[in-house]
């Protein structure tokens, strides 16, 4: 099996590699090494413990923008029942790079709506790296509508680079678009659970994240920017960056699960399997689900006055000034 | 006594900047304009309308009945949550933009009479940090916000920001789901509420509280979108159309009310007032 690895993960690989390898000569042959293939994974196992207990904020940066990493549609797959996929915003079109519909979590109906990247490259380009239009935000808006119709908790992804910067998303108003959510979502009438399962990237991330609880994956990030664009903002260096200058903007940004939880931004830390949640997306999943359904529990007994009172205090009071007085 | 006064060179590095000396490059057109006119003119390019950027304090003096005007929360002042460092930290940063400026923060915050009618106002400056909005933007637009719903009174609030503040990370983006939900309770509670994007109005000021507004108005020509329009040629990889994302753009295409110069605006709230309230 192929799998990609993160430039920090060269070591694990040569290992992994090795072991593949030492596998294949003993298939099928007399000489027993399966105590050397014992020895060599047990070393994987402490090295990538080892690597993945002090990551970095850039090098979770790049495991949440990961390309083997589980996108929305996987986990409705391995969460959900009886999935029905609704389309289209019903003003312009539908936009791939946000999906959702009606689906049953553990026998509970739910709303899921979530940002989708796709993987390999025809796919990428047609869910346009999971960078939504106006469109999508209007459609993940009419599916949180008819939760709240239908009394349905919304269940929400997110995982986008962020809105799409084109000619056309501005025509047909993305900053409307996102505005829109934000207010509409403070004000809905029945549970949003949301959670950051790779890239958190800036308004076009909030848009579907003003929710009653929201929790990150371990390994995921949530930031105002990329630690690109910061970079670029901060040291004008016209496009010559090294991963280098990344490192700090993404230090500098506090853009990681750990750092929103210390901020009390977010409710709780999913954890991930070592390595990432690309390493057991079933095992990933079946935690998330548990998150869910421990958060719907907590919150179906509320009626809606009380929800979004809730609502409003958690994200109103979410802010860091001091107040002088002459 | 000094013979002659130093006086500052033209700057054009700055745009939308009106630099020191007698004439200036309009940022629109180009044209180069004696400053005098533009000032006696309500610092409007007399070539083509285009509306230079002015002070929050320009603006109230032009926008709200004489000494009407009462600041209020202008006491919270930002902190340094990240111990975001740049070239300089942050919190040098912002003491470096209050003695620049003397404006405490990027926006005033206060209630004023608009032709005898009480108002809510929140203005925003461009000079403090590209009027950007942190922790106490977010903060001051949303007691504006809640004290429209308590004082029965319009909010009116005049945009010019580049968006969200990168130096307070996560604490900015939260504030645009902090303001939009406190605008959302204007519309619970009936309240009006008048956006007026100026030149430039971007990012996550647009995407929240800007774009929401009962009545959405801009003044000529400024400059007003999501994404700015170096992303978006990075991104397209082509030109982009003439007039993009300029008032008038967003009025074409339906995201705006009207496009009223600075000289009528008073005049047009006023009316507006007289017709909703």
């Amino acid at each position: 099996m192929i799998r990609y690895y993160l430039e920090f993960e060269k070591t694990i690989e040569e290992l992994e590699l090795k072991i593949e390898e030492l596998k294949r000569i003993s298939d099928g042959k007399d000489i027993d090494i399966s105590s050397e293939i014992k020895k060599l994974e047990k070393k994987v196992k402490e090295l990538r413990s080892e690597i993945f207990s002090k990551l970095k904020p850039w090098q979770k940066t790049l495991i949440a923008r990961h390309p083997e990493r589980p996108y929305t549609l996987d986990y409705i797959n391995l969460i959900t029942s009886d999935f029905i996929e609704l389309h289209g915003d019903r003003r312009f079109s539908d936009d791939p790079a946000i999906v959702g519909g009606v689906a049953k979590i553990n026998d509970i109906p739910v709303i899921i709506v979530g940002h989708q990247k796709g993987r390999g490259t025809k796919e990428r380009i047609y869910r346009n790296f999971g960078q939504p239009h106006p469109e999508g935000y209007r459609k993940a808006l009419r599916l949180m509508k008819l939760a709240e119709k239908f009394k349905r908790p919304v269940i929400t992804f997110i995982d986008t680079p962020g809105a799409y910067p084109g000619i056309g998303a501005e025509e047909r108003g993305q900053a409307e678009a996102i505005a829109v959510n934000l207010m509409e979502m403070a004000r809905l009438r029945t549970p949003i659970i949301s959670i950051v399962i790779g890239e958190g990237g800036s308004g076009g991330a909030l848009a579907l994240g003003v929710a009653d609880r929201l929790f990150m994956l371990e390994h995921s990030i949530y930031s105002v920017i990329s630690p690109e664009g910061c970079a670029a903002i901060l040291w004008k260096k016209n496009g010559d960056f090294s991963s280098e200058d990344f490192s700090k903007a993404a230090d500098a940004l506090k853009l990681t699960a750990q750092d929103l939880l210390s901020f009390k931004i977010i409710d709780g830390i999913i954890p991930e399997p070592l390595g990432g949640a690309h390493r057991d997306p079933e095992g990933i999943a079946k935690k998330i689900s548990e998150f869910i359904l421990t958060a719907i529990e907590e919150l179906k007994t509320k009626t809606p006055g009380k929800l979004i009172e809730e609502r409003y205090k958690k994200f109103r009071k979410i802010g860091s000034f001091k107040e002088e007085t002459e | 006594m000094a013979w002659f006064k130093k006086t500052k060179g033209i700057r054009t590095d700055k745009k939308g900047k009106i630099p020191e000396g007698l004439w200036v490059k309009c940022d629109s057109c180009k044209e180069i304009v004696y400053k005098k006119e533009i000032d006696k003119n309500l610092k409007v390019c007399p070539k083509c309308n285009y509306h230079f950027r002015i002070s929050a304090r320009e603006r109230l003096k032009l926008l709200v009945d004489e000494g009407s005007f009462v600041e209020m929360d202008e006491g919270i002042v930002s902190v340094d949550p990240l111990n975001f460092k740049d070239t300089i930290s942050y919190k040098d940063r912002i003491k470096e933009k209050q003695k620049k400026s003397g404006l405490k923060e990027a926006a005033i915050s206060g209630d004023a009479l608009i032709k005898g009618y009480p108002v809510s106002l929140i203005i925003m400056d461009f000079s403090f940090m590209g009027g950007s909005m942190g922790s106490v933007v977010g903060e001051k637009v949303s007691r504006a916000a809640e004290r429209a719903v308590e004082k029965k009174q319009p909010l009116i609030i005049v945009s010019s920001s580049g968006g969200a503040r990168m130096q307070e990370g996560i604490f900015s983006l939260m504030q645009m789901a902090k303001v939009a939900a406190a605008i959302g309770r204007l519309r619970d509670n009936g309240i009006l509420y008048i956006s007026i994007m100026c030149d430039p109005t971007f990012g996550g000021v647009t995407a929240s509280l800007a774009t929401i507004g009962d009545i959405i108005i801009a003044e000529p020509k400024s400059l007003i979108g999501f994404a700015g329009a170096r992303v978006i040629e990075q991104t397209i990889k082509q030109p982009l159309p003439d007039n993009f994302q300029r008032a008038e753009f967003l009025l074409e295409h339906g995201f705006i009310d009207i496009v009223v110069g600075r000289k009528n605006l008073k005049e047009t709230l006023a009316k507006l007032f007289e017709l909703l309230l």
